[in-house]
């Protein structure tokens, strides 16, 4: 029980009580103007919670604006729950990635799971049924205990959750890097199936309308989560674990069966789950949303624990709730409707003409302010933003080809890299088949997952190779759109729309906001060319340890529609005799590369280029090629470069081997990152048809059955002479032998 | 043949033993709640996977208390087809309708991933369909198969020929001699821990379950004809 007094509002001023809460001086006094009056304690954490970054995308807004946000097939961009594309036949996708970076680095496994809970839940309340997870991964080197403690723990807490609530995780991306050592990055995505008749809004329309609250009660967990997530990590960040909530994948799934049927019930008039900042957004936003107030009796609200004070309630980030609507009158069929599932709903408000919140406590009116200046009138701010010295340094270097004498080695040891490595022990913990329908499971470029009823099926994938944009921050922008688009096609499906995270450090230093302006302007100009609009996202910033500030890591999530599911494609090599193609010419480009980093432990220069309309046009004349039947494989080529990519086409055949010859300088052919490129093996018979089809393609090579890949150089000779089971047991075997 | 697909609280492998029947055994198929006080009309009885009641305290240590439990009890003891997979395995252990109890997993982690099953014993209702011997592809997906039993029990296990399904080659939970389904001394209820329910349509990998569900229904329709 907390028996601390509150503040007074003098208090609050003089001893600037608002500024522990995250408030400034200047959004303080703007917060005294609105109100005309000094606010109280409870006002004053509502002001802080809903204006940190987290809710109110302050500092991001005027980065935001630069996105293509609409589309023929987008049914809802930006602003709900989450964002929603049209795929024919009265149905429609819904989805959205969301970061809970600093809870993961207090508490992974928790962190891990409510980051789950969270983006679930943001599905669910559009009135989608969810059915898929992915995630993107960041952590430091794997080579001591703390950073193996997180990534092992994030896992378990992704598990922990997804496989409870009987969602797959299908598919995901997962780096390791130094800077993200003390501050890992844990990204989750939800993709969710909705007929267009059940789309539910976050809104509280009706004046008189009651306002209700249903799921788990309201404890002490996750206050000042979203405040939380706005700062910097520091060595006391320890202290700030009670800001970390504690999930139940239990009572989430029981709320999501409730809340799908829920939504056949013309007594709902809106719904919106509590996430960050919990009851106060959710309150806030809905109200300000429909143009409405909200009076809340916060005596009413479902309390697991005693004494709780009225900012504590609305400051809670408790899990597993959410917060609705519905018609008067109509209060006890949706109270019903709830307890089949053991579960409460409590009528806590009322929807009021008056733009305002206002909340009762004990009978004492605890806070009165404008609906409208907590969700729409946070400070929008242009931060100063200047170009480091560090990129022009890097732009003025010379390409150099990294120096290689032994190939196999060099393969082996790139196989054994834990970021391209195989990720099978982490998603074999992840229950990825649950609803029996993921088609193309973890491992490949994209997940598949079909739909039922129909022939069609929905590919999805997340991606950033944020080293790319630590050098380049725009290209590396460009590139990581092209690159969740290309693992999209290879899988036989055509791109539909892009949800974005944004991972950067802090804002306030002009060449982090730097990095954020030219990664934006990359992620809309890629989204422009390739026709993926962004229908959603979450920012993430002050991604910092002690100064250090991440890699810039605006992650891509990427959902396309597989028209047929003929049309389903993966990486691996299928028959022996099959021809195999490069799609793309190779340059010598190492800046980022696995190669440089691998040798020289460092990473510098420029980073590969990219030119959209080349790539724009490539994965067209791809994908017609695998729509059209002539693919029999198709594999982009990314991270360790082509010799990587014809060892991953290899891996998990009966026994498969190929052997390729190249013409140019060998290192960069077998290890640049040159961008836009695939390999694909086509049958003979369609040999013609698919040269005819797609431009760029060379033919290098042919797939036989000696279980042995041999790469040659028309000059030089044999280059690669490995045995495919001694490169797949380098990568297989990688990560489980770094975490023993 | 009619079949119930038990759903508690927590349960989420109903839609897919749902649809398994329905769609690839098309035979027919309804949900039952926890709550409901009769199971009259079913012929086959299917629990399926998930966390009922969150696997809180242990697994399948709440749902063994449901309602509906006194009825597959009963049932189970007219001799009706009942079948328990994953969860549903943990829940007919806690029930008492199979010997031995279920632990964690030997490394302590959920695991999911295609299994190579060896059929140990084909003169069951539920395997009469594959050879003996046979390996089958079956996917699991669990934290918690490591059977264990005592060695009384299983040397009544082996005495009765009970051990349905092994592991083939790496055992990857840790369950005694590699045990991945049981049965009870009559052979009409089956616990396994791989999802055959997952393993009914090629385009996901194996269809190898679907023999599953094939001699259930054939033994069935034969007991039927000779008793009509």
């Amino acid at each position: 029980m907390s028996l601390m007094l509150e503040p007074s509002p003098e208090k609050i001023r003089s001893q600037r009580v608002y500024a522990e809460m995250g408030l400034s001086d200047e959004e303080f006094a703007m917060v005294e103007n609105i109100l005309g009056r000094t606010p109280n304690y409870t006002e004053t954490g509502l002001f802080s919670v809903m204006w940190s970054e987290h809710c109110s995308y302050k500092n991001s807004k005027p980065v935001l604006k630069k996105f293509p946000v609409t589309g023929e097939k987008v049914l809802q961009g930006p602003g709900e729950g989450a964002g929603i594309v049209d795929i024919g036949d009265g149905q429609a996708v819904v989805f959205k990635i969301e970061s809970h970076n600093h809870p993961s680095a207090i508490e992974p496994y928790q962190g891990a799971a409510t980051g789950v809970g969270g983006i679930i839940r943001d599905v669910f309340s559009m009135g989608a049924r969810p059915i898929a997870i992915l995630n993107s991964l960041r952590f430091g080197e794997l080579d001591n205990a703390r950073v193996k403690y997180l990534f092992k723990e994030v896992v378990a807490g992704i598990a922990g959750y997804g496989n409870c609530i009987g969602i797959p995780t299908v598919g995901g991306e997962i780096q390791f890097d130094p800077s993200y050592e003390g501050n890992p990055l844990v990204n989750a995505m939800c993709v969710g199936l909705i007929n267009h008749e059940d789309i539910q809004k976050g809104q509280a329309r009706g004046v008189g309308n009651t306002v209700m609250y249903v799921g788990a009660k309201t404890g002490r967990d996750g206050i000042h989560g979203a405040t939380f997530a706005s700062e910097e990590l520091t060595e006391s960040s320890d202290e700030n674990r009670p800001a970390v909530q504690v999930g139940d994948p239990f009572m989430e799934k029981l709320l999501l069966e409730a809340c799908l049927e829920l939504i056949h019930n013309d007594a709902l008039v809106g719904i919106q789950d509590m996430g960050a900042a919990g009851l106060t957004s959710s309150s806030a936003e809905m109200a300000s949303k429909a143009g409405s107030g909200i009076e809340m009796n916060l005596d009413l609200v479902p309390q697991r624990e005693t004494g709780m004070t009225a900012y504590e309630m609305m400051l809670s980030e408790s899990q597993e709730r959410m917060l609705i609507v519905v018609k008067k009158g109509r209060e006890q069929e949706i109270t019903d409707l709830f307890s089949k599932y053991d579960l409460e709903a409590v009528a806590v408000g009322v929807v009021t003409e008056e733009k305002y919140l206002k909340l009762t406590h004990k009978g004492n009116v605890v806070a009165n302010v404008p609906v409208d200046a907590l969700a729409e009138d946070a400070p929008v701010y242009h931060k100063p933003s200047s170009e480091p010295q560090l990129y022009r340094d890097f732009q003025a270097m010379k390409i150099e080809v990294p120096n290689v004498v032994d190939f196999k080695e060099t393969l082996i040891n790139l196989l054994s890299q834990p970021t391209i490595a195989s990720k099978e022990w982490v998603y074999n913990q992840y229950d990825y088949m649950v609803r029996t329908s993921t088609v193309v499971a973890p491992g490949s470029d994209a997940a598949v997952v079909r739909i039922r009823e129909t022939n069609k099926a929905l590919a999805m994938t997340t991606d950033c190779n944020s080293r790319y944009l630590y050098l380049d921050p725009e290209v590396g922008g460009k590139i990581a759109v092209a690159e969740a688009a290309r693992n999209i096609v290879c899988s036989g499906a055509e791109p539909l729309a892009v949800t974005d995270n944004l991972n950067f450090g802090n804002p306030e230093r002009p060449e982090i906001f730097w990095q954020i302006e030219k990664a934006a302007d990359g992620i809309s100009e890629a989204c422009r060319q390739l026709s993926t609009p962004v229908i959603g996202g979450n920012v993430s910033l002050y991604n910092e340890t002690n100064g250090e500030a991440i890699y810039p890591t605006p992650v891509i999530g990427m959902v396309g529609l597989v028209h047929d599911l003929s049309h389903i494609t993966t990486q691996e090599f299928k028959n022996s005799g099959d021809l195999i193609y490069v799609i793309g010419e190779t340059k010598e480009e190492f800046g980022g590369s696995e190669l440089q980093k691998m040798i020289e432990g460092k990473i510098y220069g420029q980073s590969p280029s990219i030119d959209l309309e080349i790539e724009q046009q490539r994965q067209k004349q791809l994908l017609l090629a695998i729509q059209s039947g002539y693919v029999a494989s198709a594999h982009d080529v990314a991270e360790g470069g082509l010799a990587v990519a014809l060892s991953e086409a290899l891996f998990g055949t009966e026994n498969l081997g190929a052997r390729v010859i190249v013409e140019n300088e060998a290192i960069t052919e077998l290890f640049s990152e040159t961008q836009s490129r695939f390999v694909v093996s086509v049958s003979p018979e369609n040999r013609e048809a698919f040269e005819r089809m797609v431009q760029d393609s060379y033919c290098i090579g042919e797939v036989n059955n000696n279980g042995v890949l041999t790469i040659s150089h028309k000059q030089d000779g044999l280059v690669i002479d490995a045995s495919v089971q001694e490169l797949e047991a380098a990568w297989r075997g990688a990560i489980p032998c770094l975490l023993n | 043949m009619k079949f119930a697909v038990i759903v508690f609280p927590g349960s989420n492998g109903d839609i897919d033993m749902f649809h398994a029947i329905k769609d690839e055994l098309g035979e027919e198929v309804e949900y039952v709640p926890h709550t409901a006080d009769s199971l009259a009309g079913f012929d086959g009885i299917l629990l399926p996977g998930g966390f009922s009641y969150g696997d809180y305290l242990r697994t399948g240590a709440i749902a063994r208390f449901s309602n509906v439990m006194g009825e597959v009890v009963k049932a189970a003891n007219e001799g009706v087809p009942v079948l328990g997979v994953c969860n549903g395995f943990q829940i007919l252990l806690e029930a008492g309708l199979l010997p031995g109890a279920m632990r964690r997993n030997r490394e302590l982690a959920f695991i999911c991933k295609p299994a190579q099953l060896v059929v140990e014993n084909n003169k069951t209702m539920f395997t009469s369909g594959y050879e003996i011997g046979e390996t089958i592809t079956i996917p699991i997906a669990h934290g918690e198969g490591n059977y264990y039993c005592d060695e009384e029990t299983m040397k009544l296990l082996k005495q009765n020929n009970q051990i349905v399904f092994t592991y083939d080659g790496e055992n990857p939970n840790g369950s005694l001699e590699g045990i991945a389904g049981i049965t009870n001394e009559n052979g009409n209820v089956l616990g396994m821990m791989p999802h055959p329910e997952r393993a009914v349509d090629k385009l996901l990998g194996s269809a190898d379950g679907l023999k599953l569900f094939q001699s259930i229904v054939r033994n069935w329709r034969e007991n039927h004809v000779v008793n009509a």
